[in-house]
Order: structure tokens, then sequence, then C-alpha cells
């Protein structure tokens, strides 16, 4: 297989705008063309887009849009982790030597058709993820003698580092009791507790080895890949206080980088509820089962961004198709050195959590420099 | 689907393979393990909560059937862990399923 690395990036400002979703993808497109001068994009071989919306023929729209005549494009659909799907294809062509520069753009509007899965009917009336993550906090808390209070931290700590993120929706920090008082959802949930749907555009450009060295210079590499869907359905989860795809698709891909994950020095976490980040926190392997909490509030206490220094989904909001695609940039800029106020300190080795749907399916990736 | 046609009329069946005897959930067609026809079986059958919430006082439950397939419910009672329900109301609306437990 060839070595496949991360040449550039393009990402703006998440929002609540109502605009069309081809101009959305433009948007970050453009950005990473602007930034990224030295790269002839007539040597573009492939457009890749990443989004929920029901919109027809993107990736060849985006592709005229900006003056692309790609050999391959298409659009890529997974729900949440949409994002890492479309870079794992991206990596899959220049691996296999079908292309040897990979535009990935993913974009969402504020109302993606993507929260809901209809199909679902296992969940009868309770198809908004607001149930399943009730259903996961409940589990947790009661699993591992855990309070509201304490999951409240996530949010904190999340909107806390979301500040010093330029392109994050949210740019206001919250107490503990901010959260707490934030509008109840349901029983185990406060609106505080939730990332936000929202528009936004994220754009990565891959490619063969040849190419990264030829065009960056500060080259990251992906160097491990893993996957895993155990079901589409929420009801079908094995457990409800732990993440078994998630669990599969990281052992598979610290397996392929050859790491531990104690090798690992930033990480971006699928926070989707702040429920998610301890679970994930877990069922990654970072610490063991029920002692997320400690790890996360040890981590706020002492101001570092270890985990999702750009604000996770709970700070940025959540375009799901352009989500996993933000945070490989987020983990990419930490490797560069490039994370002003939100670098973590001595960061050579990261990793991306992406998942969807309860966690029914998950993607993990391991970028280093 | 068949199986859809009996929840609109509120009746709740489970769907086994005629061939394997698996139980096939989500209701389908076909096994999912052997490709055998699918036929519905009726009975008032028992199932078990294994995790619930609530919203606006209203509750909702995971409640698990045959120990092999889940649903999440309605359930007006305050639930608990374990307790054994049956379904008292199903059906259609809007385009969803709606299943109620007592
Ligand atoms: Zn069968």
């Amino acid at each position: 297989m060839n070595k496949v690395g991360i040449i550039g990036y393009g990402i703006t400002p998440f929002t609540k705008e109502d605009k069309k979703i081809e101009s959305v993808l433009l948007d970050s497109a453009k950005e990473l063309f602007k930034n990224n001068q030295k790269i002839n994009r007539d040597d573009v071989d492939a457009v890749l887009v990443s989004t929920n919306n029901n919109s027809k023929y993107l990736s060849p729209i985006l592709s005229e849009m900006v003056g692309i005549q790609p050999k391959i494009a298409h659009s890529i659909e997974n729900l949440c982790n949409s994002g890492t799907n479309s870079i794992v294809s991206a990596y899959s062509y220049i691996a296999s030597g079908m292309a040897d520069l990979v535009l990935v753009t993913g974009a969402e509007r504020y109302d993606s058709p993507g929260s809901i899965l209809e199909w679902d009917n296992s969940r009868g009336e309770y198809k908004h993820p607001i149930f399943w993550a009730s259903i996961f906090a409940k589990s947790y808390k009661r699993e591992f003698s855990i309070s509201d209070e304490q999951l409240a931290l996530v949010s904190v700590k999340n909107h806390k580092q979301a500040k010093e993120n330029p392109n994050a929706l949210s740019n206001k920090t919250y107490t503990i009791e901010d959260v707490m008082n934030s509008k109840k959802l349901t029983e185990d949930l406060r609106l505080l507790d939730c990332s936000r749907p929202c528009t936004g555009s994220s754009s990565i450009i891959l490619g063969s080895e040849e190419k990264v060295k030829e065009l960056s210079e500060n080259p990251v590499w992906i160097t491990g890949i893993g996957q895993k869907t155990t079901s589409a359905g929420f009801t079908k989860n094995t457990s409800f206080s732990s993440m078994e795809s998630t669990r599969q698709a990281c052992e598979t891909a610290l397996k392929m980088s050859k790491k531990n994950i104690k090798n690992i020095d930033v990480v971006e976490i699928h926070d989707a509820f702040s429920v998610c980040e301890p679970m994930a926190l877990e069922s990654l392997g970072f610490i063991k089962e029920g002692y997320g909490m400690n790890m996360i509030k040890e981590l706020h206490s002492t101001d570092n961004f270890k985990i999702n220094p750009r604000g996770g989904l709970i700070g940025c909001g959540h375009p799901l198709g352009a989500t996993g695609i933000a945070q490989t940039i987020e983990i990419t800029q930490q490797l560069q050195s490039n994370a002003s106020k939100r670098q973590v300190d001595d960061a050579n080795i990261g990793l991306i959590h992406n998942m969807s749907a309860a966690a029914t399916s998950s993607t993990v990736l391991v970028l280093e420099k | 689907m068949s199986f859809e046609i009996k929840l609109n009329d509120g009746i709740f069946c489970i769907p086994e393979c005629n061939e394997c005897k698996k139980i096939v959930w989500p209701p389908a067609e076909f096994c999912n393990h052997c490709f055998g026809i699918v036929s519905l079986k009726e009975g008032d059958f028992e199932a078990k909560i294994i995790e619930f919430s609530s919203k606006n006082e209203q509750y909702f439950c995971i409640v698990e059937f045959e120990k092999t397939f889940r649903i999440i419910a309605t359930i007006f009672k305050t639930p608990n862990i374990g307790q054994s329900v049956k379904i008292s109301k199903c059906g259609i609306s809007n385009g969803n399923y709606f299943f109620v437990v007592i």
C-alpha cells in the first residue's frame, strides 16, 4: 500500500446560517485552495463530498465550482461519521494507486435530514437522538455511580476549549451550574449537554507520498484506520454504557499504526452528548471503564487541551458531514504545532474518533507527523 | 409488509423464520440468517425493561423480548429495571411505529 498524507485543509466558521448546500461546500474548498497555492487543481484526481444533505450530484457540482475535472467524483453518506468515511475512501483511492491527489469536502446545513434515522422503527416514536443519548446517560450514570453534575463538566470543558477556536459555533464559557440550569430536555439530558446542529464546511486534501513531499512543508501522515459497524438500529447495541464499535475500530487503527493508546498525544472525540466523551475515552482504552470523568476532571483542572482541543462537537457545533473532516483538520493543526492557543504540548501522534447513530458505527484514525 | 399491516391494526407480532425458527428483527420478509420466509407469531408476549428515562414526566423504556430483540416503548407508571411488561397498545402514527407497555 502506498503511504497517504495530508497536504492541506480549509475550514470556515460553523454558524446557524441559512444558505444553499452548494455554497456551504464551496466555502471551505475555496479556503483550502487559497491556503495552498502550490496545488495545481488540474492534478486533483478525485473529489469526494461528505454530507447528509439530500441534494443530488454534489461532487460534480463542487468540482465545477472550483474548476476541477476529476476522474472520480461522488458523495459519501454515513450519518455523523460521513466525514471520516470520506477520508477513508480518499485514503483507499490513493493507497491503491487509483489516485494521487484527492479533495474531500464535507458540508451540512443546520436543518440536516441526517439527525433522524427514520428507518430505525425499533425506537418507536423516540427517534430523535436525545432519546438514545438519554438512555446512554442513564445507563452510564447507573453503572458507574456518576451524577448529572459530574457529566456537566464535559460541556464546561469543551465550551472553554471552543472559545479558543475561531471556527466554533460557541463563543461562551459556562459553569457546571449553567449546564445544570440549562433547559431540561429529558430526565437525563440538558440543552448544554448536547451538540447543536449547524451550518458548516470543512475540506482536506490528501495525497500520495510523492505528492505530499512535493506540496507540503509540514506533512502529516494517516498511519492507522479502523472502522466497525455493529448494527444500524440503536436497540441492538450490546451495551448502553460503552461503545463496542468504537472499541473494535480503535483496536484495528492502533494495530495498523503499530501504536499503543498510551502513545497518543492529542485526541478528537465524538462528544455528540456529554456522556459520549467519558464513554468513548473508556472504549478507546485511554482509561478503564467508569473512570472517564476522572480523566476529564484532571485535564480540565490543569487546562490541558489533550481531549477535544477544538471544543468537541458540543463546543464547535455538529454539521454532520463536516464534523469528521473538521476533527481531522484539528489533529493536523495540532501535529503541525499550528493550533495557536489550543496547542497541546509535544503533539506527535493524534487520534480521531467519529461515530454515527448511538455508536452503532465508528471510525478511528491515527495521524502522525 | 404484513408486520406493519398487523401493527397498524394495533396487533404486535413477532416475526419468525419458517426455516430456521430465528426471530427476524427488525421485521422483514426474509430471514437475515437463511433467507427463509418469515411469518408472524401472535401472542401476549412478555418483555423485560432494560433501561429507561423520561421526557416531560412521561417514561420511555427499552424493553427486550425473548432475550432477542428490543424496542423503545412508552410506560405510564414508574418503571424498574428488570420489570416484566406486556404491550398494551401499539400502532403506526404519522409514519412512526409506537408501542406502549404496562
Ligand atoms: Zn432463517
